[in-house]
């Protein structure tokens, strides 16, 4: 039984090599990724509804015992976010048939897409931290693999910045895995929580804890080290740069989650104040680029950074409301800026460019498309019954809890200018005067439309079934705050 | 002028089948004393490489028609059946298990399911490295 909380991480892998026998066959490949996301969907759910029901899920790999071989840890936060990503995953391969053109999907596109799935998952679910660096690694090759795919030249371009930034990084992770084994001893994440709290508030620790912060914070694009991430998610067909927006910076964040609240919990004052000041910087930053732009995808992409800071508040806040309304936000923000790419993808083609300016009245021959558009806006922005709301509500009431009334401020603000950003789209972009007929437009977008669909209920549903979710949230924000029931899982009773 | 290479390939036919079979030597061994998958897939490569480097690569690959994409395809799945025969068992993924068999020449041997791992690791390796040099040889 504990060997299905391997599945997350295997089915995509097992999926992905069976994908490299036949690269020439579109058509087999299509329907292989498709079903397989769909197994994928169904393991996750049932692991989830699995935990709830019977507490924290460890699997030790190969039969060694917890702090010697590498275990998997299925805590509900960790099987949350692999749900969340199984959930995000399917309309976006859907999404692909459609728009990435079987040129690329000729080589290895569905492989590559399910190898980060693997990376991604394996990264939520480790409970090593060695391990970790490899999952980031593994889901890393396939971004690159990915951003580059089809060679144009943009693409490569900003392929190299990404590569580099992140080669940079990975080799800051490896120094800081360094550091902390040299000062623990281990690497697995609950005995290093352990020994870290007998070596208590050691400066050493402080400085490991800010090392990881720099990386996890390349990763993650938190302020100043987010440089990156506009060009090189902004760059890659709309499906890729979907995917990249959805799961990998929240990879990065989940990182910070949880060195922060399980490993680093010992001297919270220098750490968590500079996490403060960074998150509300990186809310500023990112809705001066998201107010700033012109362009339709660029407004996206500095919406992901605005989101990177609400998240990080909550983590900084450091109590449980902030916690539960973090990790809420966390998830619905997987769910939205898919849905919100997926939906730009589609007014691309409709519009036949990105340019604000060059787009108008798209109301007129896809209601839908506007429609779904709007609902996601306001979801995006967190207005009540939609599903921003929940999250940001409580990341407010945390805050104030904690007592950051200037960045919960900040953060108003910014919610406000993230509405203001999306808006615009709505009202230059859906309505105002059609720019083209419709025999002009290019192309159809009706394949477009189901995926958009499915993402845009999912998010409300987040929103609307707040109630139904909130248990889920709970307990994973419990684990945070409370990491002893963690510690034990893994390490057993006599911890 | 045309240049004769009938040195090079003489001592090349020779000298990497010597390499092929250290290569494969440092494969077995990696379970007892230094070497395994890893090595020995790149040791294999280096044999391979010298090939291409003695001869051109048309002959190569008539004398040996392998898709390298295709074994690295093959050696992930090696790597992947390993674990996947936990579940089978309902021992912790990828738990190895090893046994004892007599084998006629050899005596009796200690066989374990991390050859099986190392296998894929060296195939792998292989795969990988013959088809960056491959791709980046051919002029496309």
């Amino acid at each position: 039984m504990s060997n299905w909380l391997i599945l997350p991480v295997l089915i995509p892998l097992i999926a992905g090599i069976v994908a490299l026998f036949f690269p020439k066959r579109v058509t087999a490949q299509r329907i292989w990724a498709f079903i397989t996301s769909l197994i994928l969907i169904g393991v996750n759910v049932f692991l989830l509804t699995y935990i709830l029901a019977n507490g924290i899920m460890t699997l030790e790999l190969g039969g060694w015992e917890a702090p010697f071989g590498i275990v998997l840890v299925g805590d509900s936060l960790a099987v949350l976010l692999t749900t969340t990503t199984s959930l995000v995953t399917l309309p976006i391969i859907y999404f692909s048939f459609s728009t990435i053109g079987v040129g690329r999907e000729k080589y290895y596109y569905y492989s590559f897409i399910q190898f980060l799935i693997a990376g991604v998952s394996g990264a939520f679910l480790t409970g090593d931290i060695f391990n970790l660096f490899v999952c980031f690694e593994v889901l890393l090759l396939a971004s690159y693999a990915l951003i580059g795919h089809g060679s144009t030249k943009t693409q490569l371009k900003e392929s190299f910045n990404y590569v580099i930034v992140n080669v940079v990084s990975s080799a800051f992770f490896v120094i800081g895995v360094a550091y902390l084994y040299a000062v623990t001893g281990t690497l697995n994440m609950a005995q290093l929580s352990q020994r870290v709290s007998e070596a208590g508030a050691e400066p050493i620790i402080t400085v490991i804890a800010i090392l990881f912060l720099i990386v996890f914070g390349l990763k993650g694009a938190l302020f100043p080290l987010y440089f990156w991430l506009p060009g090189s998610y902004s760059v890659p067909p709309t499906a890729i740069g979907a995917i990249f927006a959805a799961l990998l910076t929240k990879v990065g964040i989940y990182s910070i989650f949880r060195t922060y609240s399980i490993i680093f919990n010992e001297d919270t004052a220098v750490t968590h104040t500079i996490l403060l000041v960074l998150s509300a910087v990186t809310m500023i930053i990112g809705v001066i680029g998201a107010i700033a732009y012109r362009d339709v995808k660029l407004i996206l992409v500095y919406n992901v950074i605005v989101a990177v800071g609400f998240i990080l508040f909550g983590v900084a806040s450091l109590n449980s409301d902030a916690f539960v309304g973090a990790i809420y936000y966390l998830l619905h923000d997987i769910v939205i800026k898919a849905a919100l790419f997926l939906i730009i993808g589609a007014l691309i083609t409709a519009a036949g460019t990105s340019k604000l300016s060059g787009m108008g009245g798209i109301i007129k021959h896809h209601p839908l498309l506007t429609w779904m558009f709007f609902i996601s806006a306001l979801a995006l922005a967190g207005v009540p019954p939609l599903g921003g709301f929940p999250g940001k509500l409580m990341l407010v009431v945390g805050g104030a809890e904690a007592g950051h009334y200037i960045v919960v401020a900040v953060m108003m603000i910014a919610s406000l200018l993230v509405l203001f950003s999306v808006i615009r789209i709505f009202l230059q972009g859906f309505l105002g005067e059609p720019k083209l007929t419709h025999a002009e437009q290019h192309g159809s977008i009706k394949a477009q439309m189901p995926p958009i669909v499915f993402l845009v209920a999912l998010s409300v549903f987040m929103g609307i079934g707040a109630e139904v979710m909130y248990p889920f949230v709970e307990s994973a924000a419990q684990t945070l705050i409370n990491p002893q029931a963690y510690i034990e899982a893994v390490l057993g009773g006599e911890a | 002028m045309k240049y004769n290479d009938v040195i090079l390939q003489t001592v090349t036919k020779f000298i990497s089948f010597l390499i092929f079979l250290f290569a494969i030597y440092i494969f077995f061994n990696g379970h007892q004393e230094p070497g395994g998958g890893f090595i020995g897939g790149l040791m294999t490569s280096a044999a391979l490489v010298l090939l291409l480097l003695a001869f051109d690569m048309e002959t190569v690959r008539r004398a040996m028609p392998i898709d390298y994409k295709t074994m690295i395809a093959i050696g992930l799945v090696f790597g992947v059946g390993t674990g996947v025969g936990s579940f089978f068992f309902s021992t912790p993924f990828l738990s190895q298990t090893f046994g004892y068999f007599h084998f006629p020449v050899l005596g009796e041997l200690e066989l374990t399911t991390t050859l099986a791992f190392d296998l894929g690791v060296y195939l792998t390796v292989v795969g990988a490295t013959m088809t960056i040099i491959q791709t980046i040889g051919e002029d496309k």
